[in-house]
């Protein structure tokens, strides 16, 4: 009887040790970095954006991976005819997250459109100063300039009014600072003095909600039951912090994780004839850029800039600096983004054809000119020095003379940004996919002041006019003629070099499904599946 | 006794001084403040800069930003991290365990496998043993510490697929942070998988940080016991009919370890900037990973904070040492 017995128990416990737990869905992230809180307003990193993005939603939503906006909590909304005032109809009955610190007992609605904003914009309303904050999006993108209010006129309803017509403020709100906070959350926490927890214990409407987080080692979330967008596929997100790519990409191999960011460039070949990797890529929402500062000799002559156009060899550059990471860029906008013009005609390589215009512009024998390099490796230019020399040896066969110099990244910056220089190597990544955000902030004459982000300082009316104009309409087709024109007058006045775009590459295992890189450079992973 | 701890504890004083002040000047001598590394591109107006600045107190003067600092370490507050806005001690508080599980199994590994090895070598001294440990040992102590670990990683987690590349427990578990010391936490889950998982996530990592220590002791205890093994007494011993094993364990190698533990309390440092770059690589959530971050940020406080923290750890190991070494050699202790 007693062996019997045993033999039953020990055969539960075979059972029980066999039987394979029913496994969740868990996708793993090995993602490259902790993220400084879960505010996306305070955040000022991509790796801070990744990880709170999953946790919120916003009124309007990118397109995933596309530039493209699309209705978000904001289920649609309607632009006064002078471009001023916008009225937002909000989505019903879209739940909030209910967490230890929250059980929340209403469903979005108005109020947390407000306190969203006068948080960043308001300094006395009483978050303005917490996670010491200094909402540098919010601000980057003008918006304490641009708004003139915000009200709710029912519960469903906000109207925004701005202080001057600026189309790209549908985009702007579809950034990571545009992420909806619960007011009623937000309420709580004052009254229960813990202020602070807003950025640390999140509550949002996304699909996915926090579960736990150990600094500089993992990010847990799970799927949110109720998001408004439907449940995701997968039971589970963890994100792996996994500072170095090497060791990132040993994780995927082994499995240890299914995505991962910002692959080694020389890993790139050993990626490609993995048959467990796939290797989804499209270009960067960037540019990298030779500027020629046009208020200095001989600069100023648009046959000089066309002639350093045709004298550099951007193919043979691109190939050697990015070594397959860059393509050579024709536009000052990237050709993922809506308005990119693929008629423009661009210069090729023609020493003969540089020096022609050199003698015609007066220089027949070149000129002495500096060639800025940048100190420090940025996405659009992974090694600007070997850039810089690169170029220096192309100008030299057409007979001009490059003196390379450089600064500590700020001074350099600053230095740019007074217009210290003759040329010079910079770039731009773009904030929310819309072309006002290249082809105004770079190169609109209002930013071509000192201290401005026209460092070319290049001011050309015909094309301010158009790029003015198509940020003042909200029609999205007409602006993009607009934009099409103003590329065709930048390629002629050339007050750049248009140099790369970087090729940005996702390594991801085959078993994931439905995975698409985001324009902007975030990882979003709402709607990607797990085989 | 008390003259002597007294006397090496009153040496820490102007250590922690010396550090407080280097620190404190030193990242404020490399370019960039906290503002304009976060600044990017797009750069920021002068106005809005200067008033980030005011509010972060960056604009008073360096003697005046310093006395602050000192005012409030003297208060035992270490401020507030700029990027995070949690206190320093707090997120020291939280990493350290990890670095020290990683630390103190780094060392048991070169203890354990470094003194038998030196000891063997010294014993049979000019044999192929021999040779191999101070081959071995030599090139150990040369290596790079990320390449030695990119290979092991190589090696044992993507080939041979023995151990985890990286991290410190499979994903799968979600084991409590109670100590901070994984191997005990996960001991203490319910899921017996839970410390497996652990165990062989940690083998690679301290066995990286500890190959360099190995390698001294290794060294260390090989010719502190040849210089021992020559010793008239040694030779009485012998003489006296006791066994090899009761002479080289208990006569030789006691008196041999005195200088092994001054060098085994000396690694304490190594190992603490080791794990700066064996922490990186195995994705160890520990401090070494958390100072260079606040480097590259400009985060003051923490670099400040997190590097006086450290120094007085390590001194603190040093006086422990100081003092176990006095109590090892009385005439160390009474200063002869």
């Amino acid at each position: 009887m007693m062996i019997g017995l045993r033999g039953a128990a020990l055969g539960v416990a075979i059972a029980t040790l066999c039987a394979a737990p029913a496994i969740a869905k868990t996708l793993v992230y090995c993602s490259e970095g902790s993220p400084e809180n879960f505010g996306p307003q305070v955040n000022t990193t991509g790796t801070s954006f990744d990880a709170s993005m999953p946790i919120y939603s916003r009124l309007v939503e990118f397109v995933r991976g596309k530039t493209e906006t699309t209705p978000g909590l904001a289920e649609s909304w309607t632009v006064s005819d002078d471009g001023l005032i916008y009225t937002f109809k909000l989505r019903h009955g879209v739940k909030w997250q209910t967490t230890a610190a929250f059980k929340p007992t209403r469903d979005f609605n108005a109020d947390d459109v407000i306190f969203t904003f006068e948080r960043q914009w308001k300094s006395d309303n009483p978050f303005h100063n917490i996670s010491g904050a200094a909402y540098d999006y919010f601000n980057d993108m003008g918006m304490p300039t641009l708004l003139k209010s915000i009200d709710k006129v029912d519960d469903y309803t906000v109207k925004v009014v701005l202080t001057r017509p600026e189309s790209p403020f549908i985009a702007d709100l579809a950034m990571p600072f545009g992420s909806i906070l619960s007011a009623e959350y937000a309420a709580q926490l004052l009254k229960a003095g813990a202020a602070d927890r807003i950025d640390q214990d999140p509550v949002g409407t996304g699909p996915f909600q926090l579960v736990k987080y150990e600094k500089d080692a993992i990010v847990r979330y799970k799927t949110f039951a109720d998001y408004y967008g439907g449940k995701q596929t997968i039971d589970g997100l963890v994100f792996v912090i996994t500072p170095d790519a090497s060791v990132r990409y040993a994780k995927l191999k082994a499995g240890e994780c299914q995505v991962m960011p910002y692959p080694n460039p020389a890993d790139l070949a050993a990626m490609k004839q993995d048959a467990a990797i796939d290797l989804p890529h499209q270009e960067g929402l960037n540019i990298g850029y030779l500027s020629m500062n046009v208020t200095k000799k001989p600069f100023d002559d648009k046959r000089v800039r066309q002639a350093i156009n045709y004298a550099i060899d951007r193919k043979t550059i691109v190939d050697a600096v990015f070594q397959g990471s860059g393509t050579v860029a024709k536009n000052p906008i990237p050709p993922i983004m809506w308005s990119y013009n693929n008629q423009v005609t661009d210069y090729p390589y023609d020493p003969a054809k540089a020096k022609e215009l050199l003698a015609a512009a007066g220089y027949p024998n070149g000129f002495e000119t500096d060639l800025w390099a940048m100190p420090v490796q940025r996405p659009y230019n992974p090694n600007a020095r070997r850039m810089a020399e690169m170029m220096q040896a192309d100008l030299a066969k057409v007979g001009i003379t490059a003196k390379i110099v450089s600064y500590e990244w700020g001074e350099y910056r600053k230095r740019m940004q007074a217009g210290e220089h003759q040329m010079a190597l910079f770039g731009w990544t773009g904030d929310n996919g819309d072309p006002d955000n290249f082809l105004h902030v770079l190169l609109g004459c209002d930013a071509a002041r000192v201290g401005g982000n026209n460092v070319s300082k290049w001011c050309d009316k015909a094309f301010d006019d158009l790029v003015v104009k198509a940020e003042q309409i909200s029609d999205q087709a007409e602006r993009a003629k607009l934009y099409e024109q103003a590329q065709v007058i930048f390629k002629e006045e050339a007050p750049w070099v248009t140099i790369a775009h970087s090729i940005v590459y996702e390594p991801i295992r085959k078993e994931v499904t439905n995975y698409k890189i985001i324009p902007l450079g975030l990882h979003i992973f709402e709607g990607v599946g797990l085989k | 006794m008390l003259r002597f701890v007294v006397s090496r504890a009153a040496m820490v004083i102007p250590t922690f001084l010396g550090v407080t002040f280097l620190s404190f000047f030193l990242i404020r001598l490399v370019p960039g403040d906290p503002i304009e590394v976060r600044v990017g591109e797009r750069g920021i107006a002068p106005e809005r800069l200067a008033l980030l600045r005011h509010e972060m107190g960056l604009d008073q003067p360096l003697w005046h930003q310093f006395y602050a600092y000192i005012v409030q370490i003297l208060h035992g507050n270490l401020g507030l991290s700029i990027v995070t806005q949690t206190p320093v001690l707090h997120e020291f508080a939280t990493l350290f365990p990890a670095t020290l599980e990683l630390s103190v199994c780094a060392i048991l590994i070169a203890i354990v496998l470094g003194l038998p090895a030196g000891v063997i070598a010294a014993v049979r001294r000019g044999s192929l043993f021999d040779h191999s440990v101070m081959g071995v040992s030599l090139a150990g102590y040369s290596m790079p510490i990320f390449w030695w670990a990119l290979l092991l990683i190589l090696l044992f987690s993507v080939n041979l697929g023995w151990t985890p590349v990286s991290g410190r427990i499979d994903a799968i578990y979600d084991v409590d942070p109670v100590t901070g010391l994984m191997l005990i936490d996960s001991l203490w889950s319910d899921d017996p998988g839970a410390f497996r998982s652990a165990v062989r996530h940690l083998i690679l990592p301290a066995l990286v940080l500890g190959t360099i220590p190995l390698a001294v002791i290794a060294r260390m205890t090989r010719s502190a016991m040849l210089e021992v093994l020559g010793e008239d007494y040694i030779r009485t011993a012998r003489a006296k009919g006791l066994s090899s094993f009761r002479v080289v364990g208990l006569h030789a190698l006691r008196n041999a370890l005195i200088p092994v533990v001054t060098v085994i309390g000396l690694q304490v440092g190594t190992l603490l900037g080791g794990a700066i770059l064996t922490e990186t690589i195995f994705s160890w959530p520990g401090i070494g990973k958390w100072l260079i971050e606040s480097i590259n940020r400009r985060d003051y406080p923490v670099l400040q904070g997190g590097v006086l923290l450290v120094a007085t750890l390590v001194m603190l190991v040093n006086l422990a040492v100081d003092l176990l070494y006095g109590a090892l050699n009385p005439r160390i202790r009474h200063g002869r």
